[in-house]
């Protein structure tokens, strides 16, 4: 298996599917000539031209509502969004519309758009930049939201998103584009929507996480194993809606303890969906009540040093971890 | 970029300067190729369709005051000769898409009563299987992509549409449907930006009725001497008005909007002056406080779209009286009769709010989804 970045991972995806569909094509702000905010899409437009990397003026709510449009006719477009919180200018177009078309059709049409783009606080640049609105959108019946953490991931689920007939919108982190990871080698690599994977495996409490709090979650769960023997279970949900509860629910019945981390605030966030059907389909497997950990209930702080506090991290996990299993420090 | 006829209809008539059509302006456009062009059939079918557009409305809001259907209902009857001629001009690779009002585009592409009937009825056998309601016919086999609620909601989508053909090589174009209220709305602006700077075969139709809602145009809109669609300017986008009580005129202003769409790819902004008769929904009990009795009769005595036709077409000895009686009466019959169909057909059974949200659930066989995708405890059917 090859190792490469995420951003790697999701350029691969992009260009694979680029070729295997004349229909595929890429929209967004900078996302040709400049190679991308993020360098997402470096070099696919020397690449593929001008017909397949479109660079879309600053006009979210036109260049969205232009890509469902153009997918009642069969394209299917991928626009970039260089931050997801560039989609709250765009929101009739890309909750309102995107979500009802096929049903106030009576499904005579279809609306398969992809959009895609960043969502994710830590990096210092405000409230108005920082949003992780995977549980706004995933709240819309009609929509998808699928949120990778892993190089594998992204590439796998990007593919499949591409390829999937409703509008899903994927949501990645500026902070993850640099992780490495393996990825495997096959010649069409997907993953499908809906399947969450135990990223480690553990008996003593289980740590359900999405997008970068994975990572965090997995760093913790290391240094909870080596400093107090503690074996957590961490499961990633990849995709929010689909959800795979199924997975979810093994893992909370086989270790009795659970921990939700969302880097999203904690009103009405995943994590207050998952809590509910935790406590009403496992609720005789409890030994805890279920604890959450999301983003301190503010906008997004600028300043550096305490942004990291904001949010959750390793730190905060193990913290959390140890109030639930009562482990003093 | 283009030329304009002269100042809107609604500022004409707040200046007293009614107008009544002479000969000469009912037959104006009667020369243009697309007209010469027109069969005696075609004609006759435009007719037929705006009344039967007419008859379509007149029967759903009796159905309506009946209490037979929810929601929303706005009538489309005065402005029939902008649906029927707009889509009298275009061919198999022309497509169109609207805003709420928008049953009369729905019959002149070619959809027929019942099942518009049996949509506004919120019945299985509607449209969009009682899932969209009045604001949301769709018929996309007829290149019909529908009806939208959220006032320029569609402009983009459109776009997208005209898009979608230039990136196929189809020689086609887009025809986007708005009302004069859509006008100020960001999504719009950024449309025609788009439109221009990419060279999109799209024509978009500002249908000005006068008011949006319950405001009239001169209360709501920076209004440029030459008419709202000089806006386009700004956009270097071609640009026309158009009377839209004159079918002739109607087609032939759309005809060259359209076939700049389809020999340069280029897009188009036409402001058909129109009027309805009804309020912007029967909700709008108030549309007499906004406007005049003397003014929705000088609308109806002078510039009635399907009298206006049927002027031309005795003129031109096409249609005799009794044949226009006959058509008349064919048309409520077929809305008596949707109205049956609509009466007699099934409500949607509960199990279908949960069809038509997804395709992958709809067609499981063609998705790798996994996972649960609806989040229902327990659901109540």
């Amino acid at each position: 298996m090859a190792v490469i970045t995420y951003r790697q991972a999701l350029k691969d995806a992009l260009a694979e599917e680029i070729e295997r569909d004349e229909n595929v094509f890429i929209m967004g702000e900078e996302v040709a000539e400049y190679n991308g905010a993020y360098k997402v899409t470096e070099g696919l437009w020397k690449r593929f031209g001008d017909k397949r990397l479109v660079d879309a003026p600053i006009s979210e709510a036109g260049f969205i509502g232009l890509g469902i449009g153009a997918s009642f006719l069969g394209l299917r477009p991928v626009i970039e969004m260089m931050f997801f919180s560039f989609v709250y200018v765009a929101w009739d177009q890309a909750v309102n519309n995107a979500s009802s078309m096929r049903y106030m059709s009576g499904g005579l049409l279809n609306c398969p758009l992809v959009i895609r783009g960043p969502a994710n606080a830590g990096t210092n640049v405000g409230a108005t930049h920082s949003h992780t609105p995977e549980n706004l959108i995933a709240s819309f019946p009609g929509l998808k939201v699928v949120t990778p953490a892993t190089p594998a991931d992204a590439k796998g689920l990007l593919k499949s998103a591409i390829r999937d007939d409703d509008p899903v919108f994927f949501m990645e982190s500026t902070l993850l584009y640099g992780n490495e990871g393996e990825v495997p080698d096959e010649d069409d690599f997907t993953i499908p929507l809906g399947r969450a994977e135990v990223k480690r495996s553990g008996s003593d409490i289980t740590i359900v996480a999405h997008g970068g709090c994975v990572i965090s979650a997995l760093k913790a769960a290391a240094k909870l194993k080596k400093e107090q023997n503690v074996d957590a279970e961490v499961v990633d949900l990849r995709s929010i809606r689909p959800l795979d509860k199924a997975t979810i629910l093994k893992s909370v019945k086989k270790t009795n303890r659970v921990l939700l981390v969302e880097e999203n605030k904690p009103f009405c966030g995943v994590d207050a969906q998952l809590s509910h059907i935790i406590q009403r389909e496992a609720f005789d497997y409890l030994d805890a009540p279920v604890h959450r950990i999301s983003a301190v209930d503010a906008p997004a702080i600028y300043s550096p040093p305490v942004e990291k506090v904001q949010v959750p991290n390793p730190g905060s996990i193990i913290n959390e971890v140890r109030e639930i299993l009562q482990i003093k420090a | 970029m283009s030329v304009s006829t002269e100042a809107p209809e609604k500022q004409e008539f707040n200046k007293g300067k009614s107008r009544a059509l002479s000969k000469e302006d009912l037959f104006a456009y009667a020369g243009e190729p697309i007209n010469k062009a027109m069969t005696p059939e075609a004609k006759i079918k435009c007719f037929t369709d705006m009344v039967r557009i007419r008859k379509f409305e007149q029967a759903a809001l009796q159905s309506y005051q009946k209490g037979k259907m929810g929601g929303f209902l706005h009538l489309y009857i005065g402005q029939e000769a902008t649906a029927v001629g707009t889509v009298s001009v275009m061919n198999e690779h022309d497509h169109l898409i609207t805003a709420y009002r928008d049953h009369g585009h729905g019959i002149a592409v070619g959809m027929n009563m019942n099942e518009c009937m049996a949509e506004l009825y919120g019945k299985f056998t509607g449209c969009s299987k009682g899932k969209g309601g009045s604001m949301h016919f769709f018929a996309p086999e007829k290149r019909y992509w529908g009806g939208h609620g959220i006032v320029g909601g569609q402009t983009p989508l459109g776009l997208g549409i005209a898009y979608a053909l230039k990136y196929k090589g189809v020689k086609g174009c887009a025809v986007c449907y708005l009302g004069d209220g859509a006008v100020n709305q960001g999504v719009f602006h950024e449309s025609l930006n788009l439109a221009s700077l990419w060279d999109i075969p799209i024509v978009y139709i500002i249908e000005n009725n006068g008011y949006s809602m319950g405001t009239s145009q001169v209360r709501s809109s920076v209004f440029p001497d030459a008419g709202l669609a000089s806006r386009a300017e700004a956009y270097k986008i071609d640009w026309d008005n158009v009377h839209g009580e004159n079918l002739y005129e109607v087609r032939a202003k759309t005809g060259a909007a359209i076939e700049r769409a389809h020999e340069k790819s280029r897009p188009t902004v036409l402001e058909i002056f129109t009027y309805r008769y009804y309020g912007h929904s029967i909700a709008d009990a108030n549309h007499q406080r906004y406007r005049t009795k003397e003014e929705i009769r000088h609308y109806q005595e002078r510039k009635d779209p399907i009298n206006v036709w049927e002027q031309i077409l005795l003129e031109e000895k096409h249609l005799t009286e009794d044949e226009i009686k006959e058509i008349d009466k064919k048309a409520k019959e077929e809305a008596k009769e949707s109205i049956r169909f609509a009466d007699e057909s099934p409500f949607p059974p509960p199990s279908e709010i949960l069809t038509d949200v997804y395709h992958s659930v709809d067609n499981p066989d063609s998705h790798t989804n996994e996972g649960t995708i609806f989040f229902n405890d327990r659901l109540p059917f």
